[in-house]
């Protein structure tokens, strides 16, 4: 028994068990729908999960630190939009600066965000609730209700998500789908080892004990919704080359994905804990059945929204009756461990 | 904190007169009985749920799943008709679907321990996604010339049966949270529901009524929307949620409970539906509305914190100078 709690702490249990269901519900879907597993199938999937990451990864920054980000959607759909329209006006820019202008848009959408919540001091999620509809209003204001077309995108973006970066066989790994990894292993060693993510996860877990202990609460929100629309912004860049059509109701409702992603993927709602690998797995589950109850003929497509809303409350139920009991097991053993004079578990002591 | 509260009604009611006069000049029309009626007839369905999303908040909890347990009922009774069932039966059922799917919520909240906002945002996609299971992607009308005579024109006088409704609520919700114990038990709650638990407040039940009575209001407020359009599709009532919180929040209600009151939700919906009508007035399109509401709600907290803040700074100077006098 102490040797598997100093192997494993709860939450990689409970990743565990994600990655059980992902592969459960690959059999199973497999076991249904003829030629379920081929190539496409999976590269399918992964590029409806690269853009779905990005903006979960950028969401769990912030819900670690105990707040929320409603207005994710209305920044990924506004940054999609003008960058769209910015490359179809000017169709020589280079894609390095295209890229940056997505961030930068983002960013700037949400700093407005991070300075009201911290220096305003309105909770977030009245604050996003605002600006989910003031983001959506001004794009439509500004856009005249015109739609971006694929065919006045310059051709490189067009045929950007079908550009592999590696093939594995017959798995071709698209160029998008390695950047979202990318984003996702770059952030979780932020969360896991930097003192900017560390300091997420004290923030999250009690705000007022770090402010009294001197952490600079109100910089890192202004900071992690800075980051949160940046990444909002790669997102909108990608949306754009995915779909190549933007109207204004571009990505209108993703922030539900995203949050269901985010707390499927086992962060907690209330900050403190969590990490980017349980974001993606979450991220990974939900583009999986997704995609897959498109193609299962039993039952219609349209049951995709109540199982997602099923998947959420089950992944927090689960989360409040078996990590909290599993979590007061670990716990038990340690002050055991520490009564019989063994006082070694530093490293189960951090804080996730 | 009386006295802030107080103030906030004021403002609030200041604010509506300016919104009332700048819309009187905009339109001669504007103040009669018909337009006023037709003001509230178009936003009924919302502000009927506001009032329980009221009580709810007030409670320290939300429900983001109102809008979609409307489309749910909307969807249930529309399914049922179509399938040629007795009408009485469909309106029935969707009244019990509607407070099934509130119970459903409340369950998890009050006897599981999840938090709301997650259970409730569960309920929003997933009640959602029940509606379109029932509708698809197709749109079911021809309901009764009763019913929809019931949700288009007035059923005394002049005043609609929505408008009526809105009226009874007003009162019932009114009594309940200011004169009632109930009423206290939710703001005791609200403050603490720790401390009400110890006082001998049976807080389980209190969160699972009003969240069964959430469900219930918002269903009767999707057969009400049902009535009034004539049709219903899968997507019938997406989005009112945020309007409708929108509606409690700029009232003065605090988003972590525990205070506020029905006056000032009442004034809010006032100023959110004159608005509204205003800007309607001088062509500006729904949409602009919905962000200039969005900067409403933002400005209708951060405006008192930086009040508050300045107040405080003044007490400060002022506390000095008179200890330095002493």
């Amino acid at each position: 028994m102490n040797s598997i709690r100093h192997a494993i702490r709860p939450e990689q249990i409970r990743e565990l068990i994600l990655v059980l269901i992902i592969f459960a519900a690959i059999l199973f879907f497999g076991s249904q729908i003829e030629n379920y597993y081929q190539p496409r199938t999976f590269t399918r999937i992964a590029s409806s999960v690269a853009i779905l990451v990005v903006v979960a990864v950028g969401q769990t920054l912030v819900v670690l630190m105990r707040n929320i980000d409603l207005s994710v959607g209305s920044i990924v759909g506004f940054t999609a939009y003008f960058v769209g329209q910015t490359v179809v006006n000017n169709s020589d820019m280079s894609p390095l600066m295209i890229v940056l202008l997505a961030i930068m848009m983002g960013a700037a959408l949400g700093l407005i965000n991070g300075l009201v919540i911290a220096y305003g001091r309105v909770p977030a999620i009245i604050t996003t609730l605002g600006t989910l509809a003031i983001y959506r209003s001004l794009l439509v204001q500004f856009s005249d209700a015109q739609t971006i077309i694929t065919s006045a995108l310059p051709e490189w973006l067009v045929n950007l998500p079908q550009v592999n970066a590696f093939v594995i066989g017959e798995l071709e790994i698209h160029l998008i789908v390695l950047i979202a990894l990318v984003i996702v292993v770059l952030f979780q060693f932020v969360v896991l080892y930097l003192p900017w993510g560390r300091r997420l996860y004290a923030i999250g877990s009690n705000p007022d004990a770090a402010a009294m202990s001197g952490l600079p609460v109100t910089r890192m929100t202004v900071s992690a919704y800075t980051l949160c629309g940046a990444l909002c912004g790669l997102a909108g860049f990608l949306f754009l080359a995915r779909f190549g059509n933007i109207t204004v109701v571009a990505a209108q409702g993703m922030e539900l994905q995203v949050i269901a992603a985010v707390v499927v993927g086992g962060v907690n709602i209330f900050g403190g804990s969590g990490s980017m690998l349980g974001t993606l797995l979450g991220t990974v589950l939900i583009a999986t059945l997704e995609q897959s109850l498109l193609r299962w003929r039993i039952v219609s497509e349209f049951w995709r929204d109540a199982l997602l809303g099923l998947l959420i409350l089950l992944a927090v139920a689960a989360d409040s009756v078996i990590l909290s009991r599993l979590q007061a097991l670990w716990a038990r053993g340690e002050i055991e461990q520490i009564q019989a004079g063994d006082p070694q578990p530093v490293e189960t002591a951090r804080v996730s | 904190m009386a006295r802030k509260l107080l103030n906030w009604e004021i403002l609030l009611l200041f604010i509506l007169i300016v919104v009332i006069l700048i819309n009187v000049n905009l339109s001669p029309f504007y103040l009669g009985l018909n337009n006023q009626i037709n003001l509230f007839h178009l936003s009924i369905e919302k502000i009927i749920v506001a009032l329980t999303m009221t009580l709810v908040i007030i409670n320290a909890e939300i429900d983001l799943s109102v809008a979609s347990v409307m489309g749910l009922a909307a969807c249930v009774l529309a399914y049922m008709h179509a399938q040629g069932q007795p009408f009485g039966l469909a309106l029935a059922v969707s009244l019990l679907v509607g407070a099934g799917a509130g119970a459903f919520n409340g369950f998890w909240v009050a006897y599981a321990r999840l938090p709301s906002l997650v259970v409730t945002l569960a309920g929003l996609i997933g009640y959602r996604g029940l509606a379109l299971v029932l509708l698809e992607d197709g749109s079911i009308g021809d309901f009764p010339e009763w019913f929809d005579a019931l949700g288009q024109q007035g059923v005394w006088g002049p005043f609609p049966l929505g408008l009526l409704l809105f009226l009874a609520g007003v009162i019932i919700v009114w009594v309940l949270l200011q004169q009632s114990a109930v009423g206290r038990y939710i703001y005791v709650i609200g403050n603490s529901a720790e401390v009400a638990r110890y006082s001998g407040v049976n807080v389980r039940r209190v969160k699972m009524t009003l969240f069964t009575v959430s469900g219930f209001v918002a269903a009767l407020a999707g057969i009400l929307l049902a009535a009034r359009l004539g049709a219903v599709r899968g997507s019938t009532a997406a989005g009112f949620e945020l309007d409708i919180i929108t509606m409690v929040l700029l009232g003065g209600v605090s988003i972590f409970g525990g205070s506020g009151t029905l006056t000032g939700v009442a004034l809010a919906i006032l100023i959110i539906l004159n608005l509204r009508n205003g800007l309607s007035l001088v062509n500006i399109s729904g949409n602009t509305q919905t962000g200039i509401i969005g900067l409403l709600l933002i400005l209708s907290v951060l405006l008192p914190n930086w009040l508050q803040s300045a107040q405080k700074w003044w007490g400060r100077d002022r506390a000095l100078e008179e200890q330095t006098s002493q």
